[in-house]
């Protein structure tokens, strides 16, 4: 039995619900190109981070401005001036440039902005590349102790308007998991103009060398378990707003794939699995649903999509903290 | 204002005048970085990587040298083989280039050396300008073409290139270093087009049919004997004489079409003068305007500006003068010791003499080594010449009182007409205010009818340095080529200036100030020095302020205050409306910084939009201020210090008379400790509960500003002062203490990098934390007045050789102008510690000597028994040989003193004997212990000489202190190393006398703005290597193993100290030639200073600077002579060099450039490695001996 995978997302046909999401994969076009040969049906590039690209001019400026102006034999500084640095967007641009010429599949450009006039500057420059859809990879960490909740929640909000204002693209918001009310957040995003919404980005967390006792960054790629978080909020959204769901983070195997489209995900996002064993991994999850789903029964994804979610579930209850309750008291000590 | 439309103007300094035009017209340029020509250079070799053409569509080769003898070698090849060939140049750059010269000369090859005129060093070296160098070469038979302002610089150049073309005698165009080089001002550029029309292509021809070609065999260059040599020198006669008739005819061609008509000598003045002053360079502006007041006051005089120079024409020159002259006064911008008078004045002499012109001439010197000629320096020279008995040969601009030479003159005897807007800006080097300020004149040139002039003048210090910018705006061509004295507008962007400088003496009476500064109303009022507050009173100055800094913070910008004042400055004048100026600023700001980014954009245009909201009028208070200007020096300075050394640091060094400075260039040491610049924000605070006294905090201190001493445990010291018991035993029965010089400290934070303790608490919180300097800063005055009472340690009591045995001794080298974070000062430093009592230091040219020899103040110094380095810079590629000859020099005079204490033993007793023992026996004594008891024995040798009469017991005592060990350091960087003194290095090398050598290893020309050197790395960026440096570095290191009996030992301080140490002893131990490859940090990496330990630990992991020390002693014993003191790479090569700017920008600019370089930067990492693996076991058979002194 043939199971009809096909799938819209951002307005966007595709031919299956899994999609490499942002890595550094996606910032090479052959790799791409090797994704799409492994099926990928669209591929979201890795974000254009505004501050970085701020931090790199500015690097550069303060690089060129040292020593200059302050001493009679160097006053023209301590590098050579040159007619262009590339610190701005240029390398984006043409990997966009690139991807748009050589990928036959919708390319989908993600940005992580820091003003407001950086975000919609830097969509409207993405815009302008020919990209068929537009991801906003937005987070903000409120270590202000005077901020509240409310003036974050809403920075979001109109971050999300203005962009959707500015360019007219089908527009994914990718957020993370720590808001006091993920639903009510979701809801106000999608009235703002989100398309869909891409759950959870992840971050770099700290991490404490205890040999030299300082704080370093890092990221590590994700866990399967790391799917449960997403699950949840699937499954309690899906029906309830009017947006794409995409599920990120965990999804390693065609498992875990299915979990996500039976709990409500439009589509499916993969980065650690695909970094850790390659773009065939793509085409073992796509076939790894099919089989799924032909072997349960179901004629089509969209038949599965959110079949256990918080309005389709035997027992939606889990889904909320009662099922926390359950865990601990199913938690049996192996001492 | 009207904006002007089409005509090509151009606001650019005479560098760039010059220069546009050399690249123009030349295709082979071969370059040097010398100051102040290195400009020229750079600007070439950027346009040729950017692609520029020249006038035939040819990208010019801009090849980089070793040397100007080299960049002159290059040209002479080149213009021999038919290309059209050119160099820049400027003083011993130029005199490294006279043999090549001759030649060209000589062979009759069309050419032009651009220079930036600039002193030749004699008593001392200087950057600035006059005509000592361009008048060394007058005898090369090049034809010397002479600009006086910025528009000639370009006019000149163009005319020097046609008129080579067509004499064939090559020229040297010449325009005044730093006071045209550097000054930017409205020119109107001629036109490619233009430029097309004025050459003769078949000039071109014939100089390429005169080229070396296998196809038409000539032969140049023979050996010519004593029966031809003299009749073939006097055939290119006719070529010479045809010279001054091609200039002039050049210059008319060039009038026709530019409208600006340049004579072979121009005559400005009355036409009926009696008094004519002949000059040549930019001093002409200066003569001009006095001659124009004069002859308005009913004078009749003139003044002759000299275009060319070589070949002197004496009837062109003779016919400018009215016939009416009685007297003529040559002007010489040079020195020529013992001649009857400088050159300018006996061609003057001379031409008159043979033209049968009966005028009476006088000689004067002026302007040397840029020191400022004014109008009312010229009207002292015509009122002298006007005596009816005129001194023959006198100075101006300096008050001699010991040859009595000097005109005396009256400063306010000129002042400047009052439609030019003067302009005066107080900043630092950090802030940002010399580049606005030539933003400013470049938006005011360029937007508006009116002619603006930018100066900028700078302080010799590298750390904090000052910034004087002099700006002046007129509605004619600005001629006036000095220091502004009468100021319209003066701008002070650093508050703390104040305090040291009487910033606004310079302002006129009703003039306007613009302040930065953090304070508003009554506080702000208070704050100002009460010099300060009497010249706004008295002059009842406008006075505006703005929390500048407050704002450039805001918008992300750090210290720059650039743009924020910028932005004032046109609001306080009217230049432009001030909407209009905004706008003209953010539209510079777009063109200066749109190449780095839209981020460096938006926060210079959030300043611009903040700024004049923010700026505020000041209301004046009472002059009733507590804070008064502070003495330069304390008063308990020694007096040449006070009375020199104070006049310079508050500027008044102009006012000096003759009396007061040496007179061979002979200065003392130890100044640098009166200098209290005070720069840092934040200092060093100790927390002795924390410490572990390991010494490295003052290991790593650049500026000797963190000090480490032990005082016995039962002394009393005063409340406040703080101390620890030692950590470990070596040290019992004392205390010991970290003292920073909270005055001295430039606030780098290298220290608390280093500091390994860290609390438990808080881990950010070391055993030495930055803290704000105010907070502290009376405190630690006291306490560091205390900590120098602490007697010096006894060197026998602390172990020399070891990191923190060294940094219980004195530094011997403190408080340098260095840049704050210098890599190389700790070397400098430590070797002081270790062996500074004993030490002669020969300090190549470089940012070396300029913090360690650059007036005011010095940071070589002494220990408590007087004994310090002695320290001398010779040139630049010379300091091998210099430091060489030194050690000959001790050699020659112990041999001596042996001989003579041999001659003299009966009378001299037991001590001849022990001396005798000493040195010629079998004592293996060494170090410290060895210097003690030599000292003992020459003391006691002493006591008896001087009961001895007779001549041998005189000539004895002259020599006896060369019985005491010497320890003879070459010091210097890598652009001396690897490149103009590798041949005298290598030759030293080869020596085998005891002789250490240090090259601190920036990898570029550092002390000239980050020129590539052989050095630099394989895929770093510099300036001559904008594409990425293409060849890998030199590694002087195995060349200098390869002589065998060379001890060479590899260095960085931040990756392994211990190993810095170490080598440093043994290679002083070493009885040959030892030397020292130090890695030193650099801000012409491109990274922040402050972390430059970690950035040397990385070089070191990655494999890309290897520790090591080979001794030739080992191979004696059996044993490879190689040690590698790090260890296997661990770190990729690109990890390290993501970190520094030189390398990662490359990545940014050419991505797969860079991918290719990095990839052959890290082979080479690779291969260097491999081999040095391979060499820790190789032993060589061949037998090390000693030298023999």
């Amino acid at each position: 039995m043939t199971v009809d995978l096909r799938t819209s997302y951002l307005g966007l046909d595709l031919d299956h619900p899994v999609i490499p999401s942002a890595s550094p994969l996606t910032g090479d076009v052959d790799h791409i190109l090797a994704l799409v040969e492994a099926g990928a049906p669209a591929v979201v590039l890795p974000s254009l981070f505004e501050e970085q690209i701020d931090h790199d001019a500015m690097a550069v400026h303060y690089s060129l401005e040292m020593g200059s102006d302050g001493f009679g034999e160097a006053a023209e500084g301590f590098f050579p001036q040159l007619d262009d640095y590339n610190t701005g967007p240029e390398d984006y641009i043409d990997l966009i440039k690139r991807a748009k010429a050589e990928v036959p599949v919708p390319v989908i450009a993600s940005l992580n902005g820091v003003s407001t006039g950086g975000w919609t500057m830097y969509s409207e420059i993405l815009a302008d590349q020919g990209i068929d859809a537009l991801e906003l990879n937005v987070y903000r960490l409120a270590a202000d102790m005077r901020q509240t909740s409310e003036v974050v929640e809403k920075s979001y909000v109109d971050l999300v308007e203005k962009v959707k204002k500015s360019v007219g693209l089908p527009l994914a918001v990718k957020v993370g998991p720590y808001f006091s009310s993920i639903p009510d957040m979701a809801r106000r995003l999608c009235d703002a103009g989100a398309d869909a919404l891409v759950m959870f980005n992840r971050f770099y967390q700290p991490d404490i060398d205890l040999e030299t006792l300082d704080v370093i960054p890092n990221l590590v790629l994700s866990d399967p378990v790391e799917l449960r978080l997403v699950l949840r909020w699937l499954a309690i959204m899906h029906g309830r707003i009017d947006c794409d769901m995409a599920a990120t983070s965990g999804v390693h195997e065609a498992t875990d794939a299915v979990k996500a489209l039976l709990a409500g995900a439009t589509v499916t996002m993969m980065a650690s699995a695909l970094l850790r064993h390659g773009p065939s991994r793509l085409t073992e999850v796509r076939d790894g649903i099919r089989s799924w789903l032909g072997d349960h029964g179901y004629e089509s994804v969209s038949q599965a999509r959110g079949s256990l979610s918080y309005a389709t579930a035997p027992n939606p209850e889990v889904f909320e903290r009662a099922g926390y309750m359950k865990t601990l008291k199913s938690y049996v000590p192996t001492w | 204002m009207t904006v002007i439309a089409t005509r090509p103007y151009a606001m650019v300094d005479g560098n760039e005048a010059a220069a546009r035009i050399a690249h123009l017209l030349s295709e082979v340029i071969a370059i040097y970085p010398i100051t102040p020509a290195s400009p020229m250079g750079e600007l070439a070799d950027a346009w040729s990587h950017a692609g520029k053409p020249n006038l035939w569509g040819v990208v010019p080769d801009v090849v980089e040298m070793q040397s100007e003898a080299g960049a002159a070698g290059a040209i002479h090849g080149s213009l021999s083989a038919g290309a059209l060939s050119t160099s820049f140049t400027a003083s011993q750059g130029l005199l490294l280039m006279l043999p090549n010269m001759y030649k060209i000369a000589g062979e009759l090859t069309p050419a032009v050396i651009h220079v930036a005129a600039r002193t030749v060093a004699t008593h001392a070296l200087s950057i600035f300008g006059d005509h000592s160098d361009v008048m060394g070469a007058r005898q090369t038979g090049f034809a010397l073409l002479a600009s006086a302002s910025v528009q000639e610089a370009q006019d000149m150049a163009l005319i020097s290139h046609l008129a080579t073309l067509e004499s064939r005698v090559p020229f040297l165009h010449f325009f005044d270093g730093f006071r045209t080089s550097h000054e930017i001002s409205k020119i109107e550029l001629i036109e490619e087009e233009t430029i097309r029309g004025l050459i003769d292509e078949d000039l071109i021809a014939a100089h390429r049919r005169r080229a070396l070609n296998p196809s038409n065999p000539s032969l140049r260059g023979t050996a010519q004997n004593p029966d031809v040599f003299f009749q073939a020198r006097e055939a290119s006669n006719p070529f010479y004489d045809s010279v001054p008739g091609v200039v002039a005819r050049v210059m008319d061609l060039v009038a026709e079409e530019t409208g600006r008509r340049y004579r072979l000598f121009d005559y400005d003045g009355a036409p009926d003068a009696e008094t004519v002053v002949v000059v040549m360079g930019s001093g002409s502006g200066a003569v001009g305007e006095a001659v124009e007041e004069l002859n308005r006051r009913g004078g009749k005089v003139g003044v002759v500006t000299v275009r060319l120079y070589r070949p002197f024409d004496v009837n062109a020159f003779v016919d400018v003068l009215p016939e009416t002259v009685r007297r003529v006064v040559a002007l010489d911008r040079t020195k020529e010791p013992g001649a009857v008078g400088e050159p300018l004045y006996q061609d003057v002499v001379a031409a008159l003499a043979e033209a049968g012109v009966r005028a009476d001439v006088i000689g004067g010197r002026y302007g040397l080594s840029s020191k400022e000629f004014t109008p009312a320096m010229a009207a002292a020279v015509f009122e002298e010449a006007a005596l009816p008995h005129p001194r023959r040969h006198f100075t101006v601009g300096i008050r001699d009182d010991v040859s009595g030479l000097s005109l005396d003159f009256d400063p306010d005897w000129w002042s400047e007409p009052a439609d030019v807007v003067r302009a005066v800006f107080y900043g630092l080097g950090s802030d940002g205010t010399v580049g606005a300020n030539k933003n400013s004149v470049k938006i005011i040139g360029e937007s508006t009818d009116l002619y603006a002039q930018g100066y900028f003048v700078y302080d010799s210090k590298k750390s904090g340095s000052r910034t004087v910018s002099h700006l002046r705006v007129s509605p004619r061509p600005i001629e006036s080529t000095y220091l502004i004295d009468d100021a319209d507008f003066v701008a002070v962007h650093q508050f703390d200036l104040l305090e040291s400088l009487d910033a606004l003496e310079i302002c006129r009476p009703g003039g306007t100030v613009l302040l930065n500064t953090p304070y508003r109303g009554e506080r702000l009022w208070d704050a100002l020095p009460v010099e300060a507050q009497r010249h706004i009173l008295d002059k009842e100055l406008a006075v505006w302020a703005v929390d500048a800094a407050g704002i450039a913070r805001e918008a992300g910008l750090g210290g720059r205050v650039n743009t924020v004042l910028q932005t004032c400055f046109f609001h306080l004048t009217d230049f432009r409306s001030s909407e209009d100026g905004v706008a003209a600023i953010k539209s510079y700001i777009q063109k200066s910084y749109g190449p780095r980014g839209q981020a460096v954009v938006r926060r210079n245009e959030e300043a611009v939009d903040n700024a004049i909201a923010a700026m505020f009028a000041v209301t004046p208070g009472e002059a009733d201020g507590a804070r008064r200007i502070a003495d330069p020096v304390p008063a308990v300075a020694p007096d040449f210090v006070k009375r020199v050394t104070g006049a310079m640091l508050a500027g008044k060094g102009d006012l000096l008379p003759v009396s007061a400075l040496p007179v061979d260039g002979t200065f003392p040491t130890g100044t640098a400790r009166w200098e209290k610049r005070s720069i840092a924000t934040e200092i060093p605070i100790w927390d002795p509960e924390l410490c572990i006294d390991c010494g490295r905090c003052a290991l790593v201190c650049p500026h000797a500003a963190i000090l480490f001493k032990a005082f016995p445990s039962d002394t009393t010291v005063p409340e406040g002062f703080a101390w620890k018991e030692p950590t470990g035993k070596d040290l019992r029965g004392m205390r010991v203490v970290i003292q920073v010089a909270p005055d001295d400290c430039t606030g780098c934070g290298v220290c608390v990098e280093v500091c390994p303790a860290k609390s438990k608490e808080v881990a950010r919180h070391k055993a030495i934390n930055m803290q704000p300097k105010g907070e502290h800063l009376e405190r630690e005055r006291r306490n560091f007045s205390y900590f120098l009472e602490i007697p010096d340690m006894d060197r026998s009591q602390v172990n020399a050789q070891s990191v923190k045995g060294s940094q219980l001794l004195r530094p011997l080298f403190e408080f340098s102008g260095a840049c704050a974070g210098c890599g190389e000062t700790p070397y400098l430093k430590l070797i002081t510690q270790m062996m500074g009592d004993r030490m002669i230091v020969a300090n190549a040219t470089g940012c070396s000597s300029i913090y360690g020899g650059n007036l005011p103040t010095t940071p070589w110094t002494t220990d408590d028994a007087g004994r310090g380095p002695a320290w001398s810079n010779s040139l630049f590629e010379d300091n091998a040989e210099f430091g060489l000859g030194m050690r000959l020099a001790l050699e020659a005079q112990r041999q001596d003193a042996l001989l003579l204490v041999t001659a003299l033993a009966p009378e001299l007793g037991s001590v001849a004997m022990e001396i005798l023992d000493l040195f010629e026996g079998d004592d293996a004594s060494s170090g410290d212990e060895l210097v003690v008891r030599q000292r003992d024995l020459v003391s006691r040798l002493r006591e008896q000489l001087a009961g001895l009469q007779g001549p041998l017991p005189r000539r004895l005592e002259g020599v006896a202190d060369s019985l005491v060990e010497r320890s003879v350091w070459i010091v210097g960087g890598d652009g001396w190393a690897y490149d103009i003194g590798f041949g005298g290095l290598d030759h030293v090398l080869a020596s085998g006398r005891d002789i250490n050598i240090l090259v601190l290893d920036t990898e570029v020309y550092s002390n000239t703005g980050g020129q590539a050197s052989k050095s630099t790395p394989r895929a770093a960026i510099a300036k001559f290597a904008a594409g990425g440096k293409a060849t890998g570095k030199k590694d002087l290191g195995q060349i200098a193993m390869s002589y065998g009996n060379v001890y060479v030992g590899q260095v960085a301080m931040g990756a392994n100290p211990t190993q810095t140490v170490k080598t440093l002893a043994e290679a002083e131990a070493h009885r040959g030639v030892s030397l020292v490859i130090a890695y030193s940090p650099c801000i012409a990496h491109g990274f922040d200073m402050t972390h430059q330990l970690d950035h040397q630990k990385a070089a070191t992991d990655s494999g890309y600077w290897p520790l090591y020390r080979y001794d030739p002693a080992r191979e004696v014993s059996g044993e490879p002579g190689l040690k590698l003191d790090s260890k296997k790479p661990t770190i990729p090569f690109k990890q390290f060099a993501a970190t520094e700017t030189r390398f990662a920008m490359l990545g940014r600019v050419d991505p797969t450039g860079a991918d290719r370089l990095m990839q052959k930067a890290q082979q080479d990492i690779d291969d260097r490695w491999s081999l040095y693996e391979q060499m820790v076991d190789v032993h060589r058979t061949a037998e090390y001996v000693e030298v023999e002194e």
